[in-house]
């Protein structure tokens, strides 16, 4: 049976959907209808696979980590370098893809919400190679614990938006990139970041993201001959995850691993994995998903030392696949991230991102308990360089305290 | 007849009625009840009660931080539930009309909340986040127990859309005057005219507009062309700038008051 997920109306079973103001409708169903002719317009894809080529620098290598995996003992473990990508992450290939279909659109702006900065990099970097003007919403927090991206978005020509209201961080930043595109509909298109939001974003990002599974399908089956046991992602939202997932979840023998954030630890309660700790079904952001929130259905406040997974919701697919069975979900605490940022730069010379820092982690234990002959591939999501200052201070307080 | 019907059928052809919006729970939990009796006899015809969230996203800053204290004082659903309760015990015919966002109630369940809520005298429903191809369960609580269910038309409302809301909505329906969040200030009434009369054509509910409504003078010009005025950021903020609970329902009730006393009278409908 083929997988044919979401439905016309954006449903993953039961989550996904449209849970958004009367105002938005509109909107949403001429966006959701430029898409299906872009997506079926064999000049757009052309556009956007050239885009890809020459704009992002892909394919991505897929590298196998000789001495991490010698270290770890276990599984070979294979990187997809997004961190090579052009402005580090694997953001780009989704904000090219909107940038293209804003630009068929007729739009003047763009607008995005963003956390670790990535996604508002990557944002900026196609508004001002396209012309357009561009408004970045972030946390009051995140804006002081990923400063060099701020300072990179502004270089790039954007506003960048301080929210001071809620939490601070990527969950209010998006309630204020949705208030504004309310206000600013007829020019403006709003760049969401994740597979997250209301349809027809999950479908669409997962659609501009799956480049990297496809990509890392191919090169799996050209390096090792074979497919690998098992792949390996970091998840906020979820896009990378599903980026990577995507062209494999047909392949039964290919076990899919997406790590949460268990921040100070999962029964702290001050995490980011609502799929992990088995959050209950609730709505946010126009979608339908696993989320954090009290008895009362108030959001809760979540903690992770990476801006990029400090987020209460997650991907309405990522939920299905939960359910499903067909993928695991897993988390992994602010300790073991930053050890595994340190093992990956001291052993193959390369800064993860702390987003992906989850992932590598992960890894090493699924490395040793699939054993020598398995191979496995994580996808390094990001490049590292922003949170430098974040893994200075945070070991700073370390030796201070401890 | 429901209360909401027999407001409307009372003020047709006379004058536009008047809907004060207030966060249940805003500035503290004890003030919300006495608010509510106030404004009534400041003039209000119908009363909104926002049930605090703490993500409100088609919220601008003033009910935003209505929102923050009331949850800051701890306010839940369930409290803003008890708040209508205590109204009800005094005041029998005033609607009561609670607007809000779709997690708390789904936490609640839908069914849950539907009794609850017409046990402690609720007459309507608006949740903001949940447009009519998400709301079957939800409908279905709600006329299993009598309570109508609101639905917003917006600016970029499309025709055939508009004709499946007026089909799911009950009591009234709610046209948000202007592309943006609740309290912005470009509201273009001309261009509300003409959007209101493509509702009409439609559907023979009674239209309430909303967002934008800042004062009495805007208050009076949409009363021209609407069944019901609902005026929410401006009421909010009066009552974020007193001093005391005491100050803000009194600031609160005169604001109404100013603005029932702008609303036209009709002789008789001219139609």
């Amino acid at each position: 049976m083929s997988y044919d997920q979401p439905d016309e109306h954006g449903h993953f079973g039961v989550y996904g959907g449209q849970f958004v103001a009367e105002t938005l409708m509109g909107p949403l169903a001429l966006l959701t209808e430029a898409y299906q002719n872009a997506r079926r317009d064999p000049d757009f894809q052309a556009e956007l696979a050239a885009d890809f080529r020459d704009y992002i620098g892909r394919p991505s290598p897929l590298y196998w980590a000789r001495r991490l995996s010698a270290e770890v003992g276990g599984a070979r473990i294979y990187l997809k370098r997004e961190d090579l990508n052009h402005t580090g992450a694997h953001k780009v290939n989704n904000t090219i893809g909107q940038a293209l279909l804003a630009k068929r659109m007729g739009k003047k702006r763009l607008i995005a919400e963003t956390g670790a900065g990535q996604h508002g990099v990557a944002t900026a970097t196609v508004a001002a190679r396209l012309g357009l003007s561009c408004a970045i919403y972030m946390g009051a927090e995140d804006i002081v614990r990923q400063a060099p991206n701020v300072r990179r978005m502004r270089l790039l020509g954007a506003e960048v938006v301080s929210v001071t209201l809620g939490s601070r961080t990527l969950k209010d930043a998006m309630n204020e990139a949705m208030r504004d595109w309310a206000t600013t509909v007829d020019d403006t298109f709003y760049v969401i970041g994740s597979v997250s939001g209301p349809h027809p974003y999950p479908m669409m990002v997962r659609d501009f993201q799956a480049v990297i599974g496809r990509e890392a399908r191919a090169q799996i089956l050209e390096q090792e001959g074979r497919l690998p046991e098992a792949l390996v992602a970091c998840v906020g939202g979820g896009s990378n995850a599903m980026g990577l997932f995507y062209a494999f979840l047909e392949d039964q023998g290919v076990a899919l691993y997406g790590v949460e954030a268990a921040g100070a630890g999962l029964d702290s309660g001050r995490h980011a994995a609502p799929l992990t700790a088995g959050a209950g079904r609730g709505v946010l952001h126009g979608t339908r998903s696993y989320l954090m929130f009290d008895g009362d259905g108030q959001i809760s406040g979540t903690h992770s030392i990476s801006a990029g997974l400090d987020y209460p919701g997650v991907g309405p697919e990522h939920a299905w696949l939960k359910d499903s069975g067909r993928a695991h979900y897993v988390a992994v605490d602010d300790k073991a991230a930053l050890a595994a940022f340190h093992h990956l730069t001291r052993l193959e010379g390369i800064l993860p991102a702390l987003e992906s820092s989850h992932a590598l982690a992960y890894a090493e234990q699924l490395a040793v308990k699939l054993g020598p002959k398995a191979a496995i591939v994580v996808n390094l999501s990001g490049r590292g360089d922003k949170d430098v200052e974040t893994v200075a201070a945070h070991e700073g307080t370390v030796s201070c305290h401890g | 007849m429901s209360r909401l019907k027999t407001v409307f059928s009372k003020l047709k052809g006379r004058r536009c009625a008047l809907i004060p919006f207030i966060t249940g729970g805003d500035p503290a939990a004890s003030v919300t009840t006495p608010l509510m009796h106030a404004l009534v006899q400041a003039g209000a015809d119908a009363l909104e009660v926002g049930m605090p969230f703490s993500d409100p996203m088609a919220d601008g800053p003033a009910i935003q931080m209505g929102h923050q204290r009331a949850l800051a004082q701890g306010v839940t659903t369930q409290a803003v539930l008890q708040m209508v309760a205590d109204f009800r015990r005094d005041d029998k015919t005033t609607p009561v009309i609670l607007m809000g966002y779709v997690n708390p109630v789904e936490t609640m369940g839908y069914d849950v909340f539907a009794r609850r809520s017409s046990e402690a005298g609720v007459d309507g429903v608006i949740l903001v986040d949940l447009p009519p191809e998400e709301a079957q369960v939800w409908r279905a609580a709600a006329s299993g127990v009598g309570l109508d269910t609101i639905f917003l038309l917006a600016p970029t409302t499309t025709g055939d859309r508009i004709a499946s809301i007026s089909a799911a909505s009950s009591g009234f329906l709610y046209y948000v005057a202007l592309k943006g969040v609740t309290g912005a200030g470009h509201l273009d009434v001309g261009e509300v005219e003409a959007k209101i009369a493509s509702v009409r054509a439609v559907t023979g509910l009674p239209v309430g507009v909303g967002f934008g409504i800042r004062d009495p003078e805007s208050a009076a010009k949409l009363a021209r062309v609407a069944d019901a005025v609902i005026v929410g950021s401006a009421i909010v903020e009066r009552i974020a700038q007193a001093a005391s609970p005491d100050e803000a329902v009194r600031n609160a009730a005169a604001f109404v008051r100013s603005l029932r006393a702008a609303l036209p009278t009709r002789e008789a409908s001219p139609a």
